[in-house]
């Protein structure tokens, strides 16, 4: 694979290598080198993962946890190791606190339905943030119906930072799940989450993070964060799509109910009584994704092998960079100015729609995302349909940033403004 | 003439920049709401009816040039049309900004809107083009329980 493995304080990731890691980035588009900034939306993978799930589906291809045959036990090792990779990564305190599920939006259903919808009654308040995806407004919109519970929104400065002061007025002990992004998918701000949650222990509320947008860039500690629960994307994070995880603390998924019913989360099946297995497969109802686990988990040694500091290091410097440049567009107008942020970068120009903008970034080989980035509520916060976005991951590099800035430099020849 | 530079003519930038007929029309008898749910888009479509005969068009709403442009022409197009001859008009319109061949499209008749057509190209901005129609033929049709969008 080629990454070097000495600390990251010694050695900076040596990007070169990391690119020829990953296939894809030496494609072609509109007869341009690709210039893919469209991470916060999906990350590219790397040889590792492609060639893990090729293993798997040519040498251990089998239902898990059923079969005795060879095939059915190098599947179910496969599968289980994954879950252990996790633990690791996550330093979770036990393998039982790892649940898969199709990605971070289901993660949220699953603790919206099987923690909040039993957790909560008329009276009692969600706590989110005006910077959520919708991925984290809805469940909790759908399970406060239910239940009778209501919703509170921590709002958002014009820099894009949460307001932190509203948020300690708005924390009450009648709030019982404070549900908040560690990154926002949108405009890169790194929310406060340690003492978020801090907070909220101490008014007896219990913390879910979406980490869809913090895994790929930083390495994370649940212990030391003392989260409660936590939800990521394996496609995110270099890995396959289709697989994610749920983190949650033994002694609350212990006394959850059931997300979905099916095989393998039973223990036994009668029409009187049907009792669960323990957690984690109490919520995984039916065959899992058990090549996605297996892909997730290599992208998980993958970005070991490279290290999170050293990749948090080298996009630190390369978000500077891409800052600078872009400031010095004119007509170019940043959203979002959190002094303490990550990874995605959205920006306005006006007279060019965001799609317009996108289109012809595109023609250039320029990816990045144009629209509301699943942000609806934010995006009516700074009073603007949409944004263009760009987001980047461990491979990109200076002179793609560059190539992004010259491309938006034609967007605004070919419209003139 | 390259593919962007047919998708971004000057008359699409133009109609984009300086739209036709934009804002509310206070003596339209019909309107419909259109949104691109995927995107964010969304306009407003006002029509003027009267004897089975539009009258005016107006639009309004917040989308990219290719949407604004695609309404804006519109709005030109529909002008003293029937009834009937709108949703002529509509379904010519949704062939040539929605198909697939170039060969096979009759753009006679289309006039400036045949400008429009180079959106083929582009299917993921096909839905721009063609939202400010749709919302227009749910105006037209009075089928306007539910907001338009182009999911349907």
């Amino acid at each position: 694979m080629g990454v070097v493995t000495t600390k990251p304080a010694c050695l900076p990731l040596d990007v070169g290598r990391i690119r020829h890691d990953f296939p894809i980035l030496s494609a072609q588009v509109h007869g341009h080198p690709l210039v893919y900034l469209d991470n916060a939306a999906t990350s590219q993978k790397p040889s590792v993962v492609l060639d893990a799930l090729h293993a798997y589906y040519t040498q251990s291809n089998s239902n898990i946890n059923r079969g005795v045959h060879a095939l059915g036990e190098r599947a179910t090792e496969a599968y289980a190791k994954a879950r252990d990779v996790v633990q690791l990564f996550l330093n979770a305190q036990s393998v039982g606190e790892i649940v898969f599920t199709r990605g971070t939006t289901e993660a949220i259903n699953l603790v919206a339905q099987a923690y909040g919808a039993s957790h909560l009654k008329v009276g009692d308040r969600v706590l989110i943030s005006q910077m959520e995806h919708h991925s984290n407004i809805v469940p909790w919109q759908m399970v406060c119906q239910q239940t009778g519970a209501g919703l509170d929104v921590i709002p958002v400065s014009d820099d894009g930072e949460l307001m932190m002061g509203r948020f300690e007025s708005q924390l009450t002990d009648r709030t019982k799940i404070v549900a908040i992004a560690h990154i926002s998918n949108a405009i890169g701000t790194v929310n406060p989450v340690s003492k978020i949650i801090q907070a909220a222990h101490a008014n007896g509320a219990v913390v879910l993070l979406d980490a869809a947008q913090s895994i790929p860039h930083m390495a994370i500690d649940v212990q030391s964060l003392d989260c409660d629960f936590l939800a990521f994307s394996g496609h995110k994070t270099y890995g396959p799509t289709g697989i994610g995880v749920l983190y949650g603390k033994a002694a609350l998924l212990a006394d959850m109910t059931p997300y979905q019913g099916g095989g393998a989360m039973i223990r036994s099946v009668g029409f009187d009584q049907t009792t669960y297995r323990d957690p984690p497969d109490r919520f995984e109802a039916g065959t899992p994704n058990i090549a996605g686990a297996i892909g997730l988990a290599a992208a998980i040694g993958y970005m070991n092998q490279v290290g999170l500091p050293r990749i948090s290091a080298y996009e630190a410097d390369l978000l500077d960079y891409a800052l600078q440049r872009l400031e010095s567009v004119g007509k170019l107008r940043l959203i979002g100015r959190a002094s303490n942020r990550a990874a995605s970068i959205s920006f306005v120009i006006d007279g060019i729609h965001p799609h317009d903008i996108g289109t012809i970034l595109d023609d250039e080989g320029v990816a990045i995302r144009a629209g509301h980035h699943c942000a609806q509520p934010l995006m009516s916060r700074f009073g603007i349909p949409a944004t263009a976005r760009a987001s980047i991951a461990m491979y990109n590099t200076k002179h793609e940033v560059d190539a992004l800035v010259q491309a938006i430099q034609r967007a605004i020849e070919v419209f003139g403004v | 003439m390259t593919d962007l530079a047919e998708l971004y003519q000057d008359i699409i930038l133009d109609h984009s920049k300086q739209p036709r007929n934009f804002g509310e029309l206070s003596e339209a008898n019909r309107h419909a709401d259109g949104y691109n749910p995927l995107c964010g888009d969304h306009i407003e479509v006002w029509i003027r009816i009267d004897d089975d005969h539009v009258g005016k068009v107006h639009f309004s709403g917040s989308a990219c040039a290719i949407c604004t442009a695609s309404a804006s022409m519109m709005t030109q197009a529909l002008q003293g049309k029937s009834h009937e001859e709108s949703g002529v008009l509509f379904e010519q319109m949704r062939q040539m900004l929605a198909g697939t061949g170039d060969g096979d499209i009759d753009q006679s008749g289309l006039g400036k809107l045949a400008a429009l057509g180079g959106v083929r190209r582009y299917p993921m901005r096909v839905k721009c083009a063609t939202l400010p129609w749709h919302t227009f033929k749910a105006a037209l049709d009075e089928n306007t329980g539910q907001p338009v969008t182009t999911e349907q």
